[in-house]
């Protein structure tokens, strides 16, 4: 085995590299079954049994080898807040955690509402085998008053606009952007949350809020802005993805529209299917994340709608934050986990114990968000761009987070033993995998 | 000291004995003992509390620690400091204990990750106010000679009160029930959780309880919009001598101060003979003796105690 393959900061080009013995799995292709793979200048060639002269063989035997996954909700913190992470950093953190390609949300300062500065963004992961989507401001400034140039940022290639970090709230102004965008062939993400509802408060409100004195954000401060995403998408005919799904009510709410037929998605984070609100009793702000950690029949609601489809998406809301952030007051300190560098192992570790098939949940996080986006979907086959995610299955390891690749630590799942591993991606003519 | 979430019936069972003790050096002509000797206390109060800060710094002095004062006006927490590097200061003078009021719900538990020092929560945003509770339930056993089965109904708002919530957690510990009364906008969600019975009429409760604990019903609440006015208020949730009258017989009055007279409590109940507001603050000063003692006595010069 190379070490030429090792290095996140300078991925090596994917010139002539031999996968042995991986179980290769491509849902879509109706692909399952152990098998070698060629890759030379980043695109797969036909099947070989013996490795190609003057390639670099690489033992994958035990290990899968999946289509590239997508994390379709990310904060880099860049242009604003480098200290916590950057577009380079943020790259080598998805890379590090098996994702081949990311959503950027807009949040950053100044925020990405034009097209130079989404143009500049997608430039940065040029270097790196993980493509970076940008979802754009819908309105400038995130001001929630005027629609942003829609028409050429997506000339650009922006699919979806959102003032994520928080929601739009004039139902005027989210009715215009759902109608404009669907003109463009895009979509609206809405962080939902009822402002007014939600104000001050720290963490989800109910028994533990009470317990611990925290002022709460009820499940109806979501639920109210999905019903007004679900009755303007019905009403306009346009597409909205409803961001970080955790309330009960939230579900019917998408179940319900889903029913209708109503181009309503929903995404869902790893930390709202795995943590209640309880874990919030210590007062560590590693559990403070908005939508807040819910109670526990929110938590299974979530979870029958990720098994059923109700919840289209499987993605982290990675925010990272940096130490002297997060190391404050629970009131006092922001919102947010890093997500990027465990969703993997928390899937493969939890995920099929609760029923959920391989195949499906590589639906949820390799199809789904790329056809949100609308955007090729990666393909294992001969004359196609090898975009690939390579995973050890049996690997057990222990969440530590000073070895993340991200300049930020904040998650909640320290100390967690995990199975399940990312061992590299290949993408974009780049491979890293990691030595083992 | 973070909460009274942590301590076991056992434990504040010592908390009120001890305070027996404390309170007899109250009652002598020298009311001084040399029990913390060379122990250094510092009074951490970052929201304002006159009362409380005076009740702690006169235990402090009965036990002869020494004491130190702290406040957010002219800190450097209000130059924009954060309250991590404040605690590694304060630490890197080396007290022995941090007695903290705070605004934000935890901040004693935050201070604890950070601090060797023991830290006593005197008051952390709407969660817990321990010290208090202590109080209430020694007062509460001068009366009654135990907690057990007695029925306590907590009076206002509840939704913002550490007292009520450090009281809840203490009495039903020891034994005792525990009804909260209020209007719905001020009664918290999920707080039947707690074991507790909920009312919104001031008669049904007082037809059921032993005691009274009235809460300090705050002005800007209503220009908040939990209830519409400070007149209604009174009318429905106002604890005045005729409604206490209707009672079986009569209720024992506590209020953890400052008391709105005419708001949520007439002078006529505050001021009448089944009232013990002023031995609430007098057993206030023993419980915190008690607290410091068991805690820091053992940080205490040889030969102090
Ligand atoms: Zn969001």
């Amino acid at each position: 085995m190379t070490s030429k393959y090792t290095r996140f900061d300078k991925p090596a080009r994917a010139e002539n590299l031999f996968l042995q013995g991986a179980r290769v799995i491509d849902p879509r292709r109706g692909i399952d079954q152990i098998m070698n793979l060629h890759v030379r200048n980043g695109v797969l060639q036909g099947i070989t049994s013996e490795a190609p002269a003057g390639s670099d063989v690489i033992d994958l035997r035990g290990h899968w080898i999946t289509p590239g996954w997508f994390d379709l909700h990310v904060h880099l913190r860049e242009p604003g807040k480098e200290v916590a992470e950057t577009i380079a950093t943020g790259c080598m953190a998805a890379m590090n955690g098996g994702f081949t390609g990311i959503a950027c949300m807009p949040n950053t300062d100044p925020p990405l509402d034009d097209a130079a500065t989404v143009k500049w963004v997608r430039s940065q992961g040029k270097p790196f085998p993980v493509e970076v989507h940008v979802i754009a401001a819908a309105t400038r400034g995130r001001q929630g008053k005027e629609l942003v140039e829609m028409t050429e940022i997506v000339e650009e290639g922006v699919r979806a606009f959102s003032d994520d970090g928080g929601p739009i709230k004039s139902s005027a102004v989210l009715r215009h952007a759902v109608e404009y965008s669907n003109m463009l062939g895009a979509r609206i993400f809405e962080h939902a949350e009822d402002v007014y509802l939600a104000e001050g408060g720290s963490m989800n409100e109910g028994e533990w809020s009470t317990r611990l004195g925290v002022t709460g954000m009820p499940t109806i401060a979501e639920a109210i802005d999905v019903a007004r995403c679900v009755l303007i998408s019905e009403y306009t005919g346009g597409a909205v993805h409803i961001c970080h799904v955790s309330a009960k009510e939230s579900v019917e709410l998408i179940r319900n529209a889903k029913q209708k037929g109503l181009r309503v998605t929903g995404e869902v984070c790893p930390h709202h299917l795995l943590l209640t609100d309880e874990s919030c009793k210590t007062f560590d702000t590693n559990f403070k994340m908005n939508p807040p950690l819910r109670s526990e029949s929110d938590r299974q609601a979530c979870w029958e709608a990720f098994l059923d489809g109700t919840l289209d998406v499987y993605c982290t809301d990675h925010a990272p934050h940096s130490w002297e952030d997060k190391t404050q007051e629970f009131d006092i300190a922001p919102f947010g986990i890093v997500g990027l560098e465990t969703a993997l192992g928390l899937a493969l570790t939890f995920f099929m114990e609760k029923g959920m098939g391989l195949h499906t949940l590589l639906e949820r996080v390799v199809y789904a968000p790329r056809e949100i986006l609308t955007q090729p979907l990666p393909c294992i086959g001969e004359g196609e761009a090898a975009n690939l995610t390579i995973i050890d299955p049996t690997c057990r390891w222990t969440v530590s987070p000073d070895d993340f690749k991200s300049l930020s630590r904040n998650t909640p799942f320290a100390g967690w033993e995990l199975t399940g591993k990312s061992r590299g991606v290949i993408h974009r003519g780049f491979a890293v995998i990691q030595t083992f | 000291m973070l909460g009274l979430a942590d301590y076991s019936s056992d434990e504040i069972q010592t908390i009120l004995d001890t305070s027996l003790q404390m309170r007899d050096i109250l009652d002598r002509p020298v009311k001084k003992v040399p029990t913390l000797r060379g122990v250094t206390v510092v009074n951490l109060f970052l929201e304002n509390s006159t009362r409380t800060r005076t009740s702690f710094e006169l235990a402090e002095k009965r036990l002869s620690a020494d004491t130190l004062n702290f406040s957010a006006s002219g800190s450097a927490l209000s130059k924009g400091e954060t309250m991590l590097d404040t605690a590694l200061n304060i630490e890197a003078m080396k007290v022995d204990v941090v007695v903290m009021r705070h605004k934000s719900p935890g901040s004693p538990h935050f201070l604890a990750r950070h601090l060797e020092s023991i830290i006593i929560n005197a008051g952390d945003g709407r969660h817990e106010h321990p010290t208090q509770a202590l109080l209430d339930m020694l007062t509460l056993r001068d009366k009654y000679g135990s907690l057990k089965g007695l029925r306590v109904a907590l009076v206002g708002d509840i939704l913002h009160s550490r007292v009520a919530m450090s009281n809840i957690i203490g009495l039903k510990r020891m034994g005792a029930e525990v009804i909260v009364c209020g209007p719905s906008t001020l009664i918290p969600r999920g707080i039947e959780r707690m074991g507790v019975e909920i009312t919104n009429h001031l008669d049904d409760a007082i037809q059921r309880a032993d005691a009274l604990n009235i809460l300090r019903i705050q002005l800007e609440r209503q220009t908040a919009g939990l209830f519409p006015s400070l007149r209604e208020y009174h009318k429905y949730f106002g604890v005045t001598r005729a409604r206490l009258e209707k009672a079986s017989s009569p209720l024992t009055i506590l209020h953890p101060g400052p008391m709105n007279r005419g708001i949520e409590i007439t002078s006529d109940v505050a001021d009448s003979e089944h009232s013990v507001i002023l031995q609430q603050v007098t057993n206030g000063v023993a419980v915190r003796m008690a607290v410091l003692y068991l805690l820091a006595g053992g940080r205490a010069e040889p030969g102090a105690q």
